[in-house]
């Protein structure tokens, strides 16, 4: 497999590179075609309304903001606990923190109302507002990675590293629980205002942020045509599938004490059996494709082959979008319960299922902020070293 | 006295007069757009109170008035904004039917205003909970938060706005209450606009209030009492 490169393979890497470069900037530039008709004609050409009022943005935005702390778990668990190989692993897992971060963050902000008023959400915080502090966690977020970089790639500043990486480790922590306070202190909807959500996103951020790291780093593997050590290897595929196990283990937990409270099993039924879209993708995409098919592609016996892993962690990321659709989307189409024992209707949709259907643009403006994170961590990994440094012998 | 002294005299008199000329108008006009120069009181708390056995259902008075006075569409889609109401409600036990008028119930503890990241949700000082047009940067986290789906969304460009209740493409709003009514010594649009008088404006702090005697003499309940909001708005017949 590691053949010594020709000229005809780097010519073919190189123009490879920049058709690369030129799809993720093609998407980019049809995200920010969508923000700009967004700008011009207002949210009306969205599929998000009064009901529906976070929609395809927002489950973009919360991926990756959520998979960018998770995927710092490689990085906690080289440079806190001391681990050598994913002390290795550590430049790349914080190169596609500040990625998701930066594309996260860019989807959030030009989802605003009022983008151009972005000053005053940098000069005004109402301290009681979890959106408030998560400005400061975020942009915070992104400062700590990049000196935590600094302390690994400048070797003046190594000795710094310890410390830099324990500052990361606890800050992704607050950050994670930040956003799973945003839905977490909705006390008046159903969907949300439970205390489990926190410690939910944490998980699931080990589970997201580690099939991310997986499917990079697999591909930066592929293009130097090399192969994980096959030690190496499953140490990571172990790993992974316990996240994935954790995680949904949380996310069972909720909907379980959920559907054990009287006055939540009317929602239950709806996100879980008979809500149309929602069960479906909750089932099919969440449960089937996003769990059981990945843990039975890391943990069979006979499969081996570091591709199989990475089709896990795609699936793994794909469920991922199906749960936070259905947790963010379907949970505001199930109506407000203003008036318990009544039956009830408006012409404000009071008691009725909400309906939404995301439009060509919200897409495109999700996709530009997912174009972002690739744009971003394509270009320095080919200008960086970023590539996987293992020692020739391994001692943990 | 020299030359040089008068004509530095006279130079210092007449750039002091130019200066005044020139900074009257724009003190005058400040003092103008300034309008009342005290802020709203605390010692007052608006509020209504709703008599539910007087909603007529169908009646859609109080909504009409509350789209005239404050330049609404008064279409219904769901991206159209919709400060007030009307709910009709059916008990599944007795079958027992009930219509009223939903819009901000002007918490005193409004959930609106904790999440709020730039303050631009605001209670002011008499109970009424407002957006600040020029802070709110359309998050919508306070439509997310509200307990009685209270706020719209402007989701297009609007034109002939009222210049008394000014909007914005991109940011929140909800009912006002008609703040600009009140602090002109006037109501609420809708309590005016009712035909069977089922909505009665006023101060709740005030003892002596039609409002405050009729919240201790009847039965009114506030909509999500369970919460602990201490909305302003209370409905009686509920």
């Amino acid at each position: 497999m590691a053949a010594t490169p020709t000229l005809e393979s780097l010519h073919f890497k190189n123009r490879l590179y920049w058709l690369l470069l030129a799809a993720g900037g093609l998407v980019a530039a049809a995200g920010m075609y969508a923000v700009h008709m967004m700008e011009s004609h207002g949210h009306i050409i969205t599929g998000m309304n009064n009901q529906i009022v976070w929609g395809m943005p927002h489950v973009f935005a919360i991926f990756l903001i959520v998979a960018a702390s998770g995927v710092l778990n490689v990085a906690s668990i080289g440079s806190v606990f001391g681990k050598a190989i994913y002390k290795a692993r550590a430049p790349l897992a914080s190169l596609l923190s500040i990625a998701m971060l930066v594309g996260g963050l860019t989807v959030l902000m030009l989802d605003l109302g009022r983008p151009d008023r972005i000053i005053v959400a940098a000069t005004n915080y109402n301290l009681r507002s979890v959106f408030a502090w998560n400005v400061l966690l975020y942009s915070g977020m992104v400062g700590l990675v990049v000196v935590y970089l600094w302390t690994m790639m400048e070797r003046r500043m190594n000795p710094y590293n310890k410390i830099a990486g324990i500052g990361v480790f606890v800050w992704r922590f607050v950050l994670t629980t930040g956003t799973g306070l945003i839905f977490a202190f909705l006390t008046a909807r159903q969907a949300y205002g439970s205390a489990l959500l926190p410690p939910m996103f944490i998980v699931l951020s080990f589970a997201w942020g580690m099939a991310v790291f997986h499917l990079v780093q697999t591909s930066i593997y592929m293009w130097n045509e090399k192969e994980i050590d096959p030690s190496i290897l499953s140490r990571k595929k172990h790993l992974l599938g316990v996240f994935v196990l954790g995680s949904l283990y949380m996310v069972a937990t909720y909907y379980f004490t959920n559907a054990y409270f009287a006055h939540q099993q009317g929602f239950e039924r709806f996100i879980l059996l008979d809500g149309g879209i929602y069960p479906g993708l909750f089932w099919w995409g969440y449960f089937l494709l996003g769990n059981i098919v990945p843990l039975a592609l890391l943990y069979a016996p006979g499969i081996r082959r570091d591709r199989w892993a990475a089709l896990a962690a795609l699936l793994i990321i794909l469920g991922g979008f199906a749960l936070l659709y259905v947790f963010i989307i379907g949970g505001q189409a199930w109506p407000l319960n203003m008036f318990p024992g009544y039956e009830v209707s408006s012409t404000f949709a009071d008691g009725q299922i909400s309906a939404y259907s995301p439009s060509i643009y919200e897409l495109l403006f999700g996709l530009g902020g997912l174009s972002i994170a690739f744009l971003i961590t394509t270009v320095s990994v080919r200008v960086l070293n970023f590539m996987p440094q293992d020692k020739p012998y391994i001692a943990d | 006295m020299s030359d040089m002294d008068m004509n530095r005299r006279n130079f210092l008199k007449t750039s002091v007069g130019a200066a005044a000329v020139a900074i009257a108008p724009g003190m005058l006009l400040y003092s103008v757009a300034q309008g009342k120069s005290e802020g709203a009181s605390s010692k007052v708390r608006w509020g209504m109170l709703i008599d539910t056995n007087q909603c007529k259902p169908g009646c859609n008075d109080c909504v009409t008035a509350c789209n005239n006075e404050n330049g609404l569409s008064g279409e219904t889609k769901p991206t159209d904004s919709q400060w007030i109401r009307k709910i009709d409600i059916k008990d599944i036990s007795t079958g027992r039917e009930i219509s009223l008028p939903m819009m901000c119930q002007h918490c005193e503890h409004p959930p609106c205003v904790d999440v709020c990241p730039t303050n631009a949700s605001m209670k002011r000082a008499d109970g009424i909970v407002l957006v600040d047009k020029h802070r709110c940067i359309g998050c919508r986290y306070c439509m997310m938060a509200c307990p009685y789906k209270a706020r719209s969304f402007v989701h297009e460009p609007l034109t002939g706005q009222n210049p008394d209740v000014p909007r914005g493409k991109g940011t929140v709003e909800s009912c006002t209450l008609c703040v600009h009514r009140i602090d002109v010594g006037g109501k609420s649009a809708c309590s005016e606009a009712c035909p069977n008088k089922a909505i009665m404006f006023g101060d709740l702090n005030d003892a002596n209030s039609e409002i405050s005697r009729k919240v201790h003499s009847v039965a009114s309940v506030q909509v999500r009492a369970d919460l602990r909001l201490n909305p302003g708005v209370r409905y009686q017949g509920l």
